[in-house]
């Protein structure tokens, strides 16, 4: 109970600062203003997300090879808070594109590759409904969690190359791209909440689903008694 | 017995069993032609304009048909209770994917050819000069379709509502093979046509990928 109000206490904080420092410290952009504001947001929630998923694929391979229900259980929770982080990127991405690019979307690797990782996870999480028996459930999704992930690159690949339009990337992009280094620093706070926020709501989730399991069990033994 | 003695007999005896009725092709074909006609009415087919939407139109009825087509794969081993009696069969139950994606790589080849003259006449779009490219095309994409699709049918077939879970779930993974199949298409279908080598590279990448993951995984999707 105690560490729940604290680690919680302590994430709102870290989101809060985060958010304050985006809106007060950061300094405004020259071309976009206040629009680019929200990128701290956007960005560093595109990046949980992927880590997001990056354990669910972790725990994927973990569970095809040793069968414990707890990676399983870990997969599942981080496909689903993975989504999350992956809804709030999709949204705020046309908020920041519209003002800025003058279209609310465009075909991008980037854009594209991120709404395909998120119907994939869609599936995901649909499969999983959709089989009845635990140990296959998690077996089956598992594997399709695994074929999924492999496809990101593939997907991203293919768009980067025939279906390019995109403003280059900010980050890594090349000479001339980068951050002002306060907005840097801000970017990387961001990013560290986004995660602290990620990591809270996984716990929550993992421990749900282990419940889940366990009453599961016990439903099996009084309905086979 | 070899995996390749294995995946040989096993490959005999899909094509024994889809040549004795032959439903899986005919049923794709007309599908597919059906897919062809009504997408005529989406936009004006002209020359120019059935070159920019041609090839798209192509791959997404043959990608749409492909999850139709794949369903059976192993639902049929499941409705027969064949499934224990194939794996015991073999020494490697990669031989059973190997057989069953070289079949379905085969039916949606033959599905292709057989559509492309049609294609050809409707849209008047000439492909006689490119056929031995767009063999390639068609082969490296159908190989990616077949191999990703063999494998999610072997989920789908153990999950409720599997006729829908296949689309849903193959579809968003055949991504790549949509674009870069498309794309090499649309190059070879242009007034100079040329060939795309990246994008046949990319297709060989694509496949390589998921026969691989296939060859690694392939034992657990047919777990009991």
């Amino acid at each position: 109970m105690w560490s729940r109000l604290i680690g919680g206490s302590a994430v709102l904080a870290l989101v809060g600062g985060a958010a304050y420092a985006s809106f007060y410290v950061a300094p405004e952009e020259r071309t976009m203003g206040l629009v680019q504001r929200i990128f701290y947001l956007h960005a560093a929630c595109g990046l949980t997300m992927f880590t997001a998923f990056f354990i669910c694929f972790c725990s994927n391979i973990a569970y095809v090879f040793w069968r414990s229900a707890k990676s399983d259980a870990l997969a599942v929770s981080a496909a689903e808070v993975g989504l999350v982080f992956s809804t709030v990127n999709l949204v705020t991405g046309p908020i920041w594109a519209h003002p800025a690019w003058g279209i609310w979307w465009t075909w991008d690797a980037r854009l594209t590759s991120a709404f395909v990782l998120w119907l994939l996870y869609i599936a995901y999480l649909l499969l999983r409904t959709l089989i009845e028996e635990p140990e296959r459930r998690a077996l089956l999704s598992a594997l399709f969690g695994i074929f999924a992930f492999l496809d990101v690159p593939l997907v991203y690949g293919s768009i980067r190359w025939w279906r390019t339009q995109h403003p280059q990337p900010v980050l890594m992009g090349g000479p001339g791209s980068g951050l002002e280094p306060t907005m840097l620093k801000i970017f990387f706070f961001s990013i560290f909440a986004m995660h602290a926020l990620m990591v809270l709501l996984l716990i929550d989730r993992y421990g749900l689903e282990k419940m889940r399991g366990e009453a599961e069990i016990v439903r099996r033994e009084l309905e086979a008694a | 017995m070899s995996v390749l003695s294995n995946t040989t007999a096993l490959l005999g005896k899909e094509l024994r069993t889809e040549f004795r009725s032959r439903e899986l092709l005919t049923t794709t074909v007309v599908f597919i032609l059906i897919v062809m006609v009504l997408f005529s009415f989406t936009f004006d087919p002209t020359v120019g304009e059935s070159r920019r939407f041609g090839p798209g139109l192509l791959w997404l009825a043959f990608l749409f048909a492909s999850s139709l087509m794949l369903q059976p794969c192993f639902l049929r081993e499941l409705n027969n209770d064949t499934l224990s009696a194939l794996r015991l069969s073999v020494s490697d139950p990669f031989a059973i994917f190997l057989a069953k994606l070289a079949a379905n790589t085969l039916f949606l080849l033959l599905t292709e050819l057989l559509l492309l003259p049609i294609f050809a006449i409707l849209y008047n779009i000439p492909v006689l000069a490119v056929f031995g490219q767009l063999v390639l095309v068609f082969f490296l994409g159908s190989l990616g379709v077949a191999t990703a699709g063999t494998a999610l049918s072997a989920i789908s077939a153990q999950a409720r509502m599997r006729e829908l879970m296949l689309p849903l779930l193959l579809l968003p993974l055949l991504t790549p093979v949509l674009v870069a199949s498309t794309e090499v298409t649309a190059g070879l279908l242009d007034r100079q046509p040329f060939v795309q080598w990246k994008g046949v590279g990319f297709l060989a990448v694509f496949d390589v990928v998921f026969l691989t993951a296939l060859w690694i995984f392939g034992e657990y999707l047919l777990e009991e």
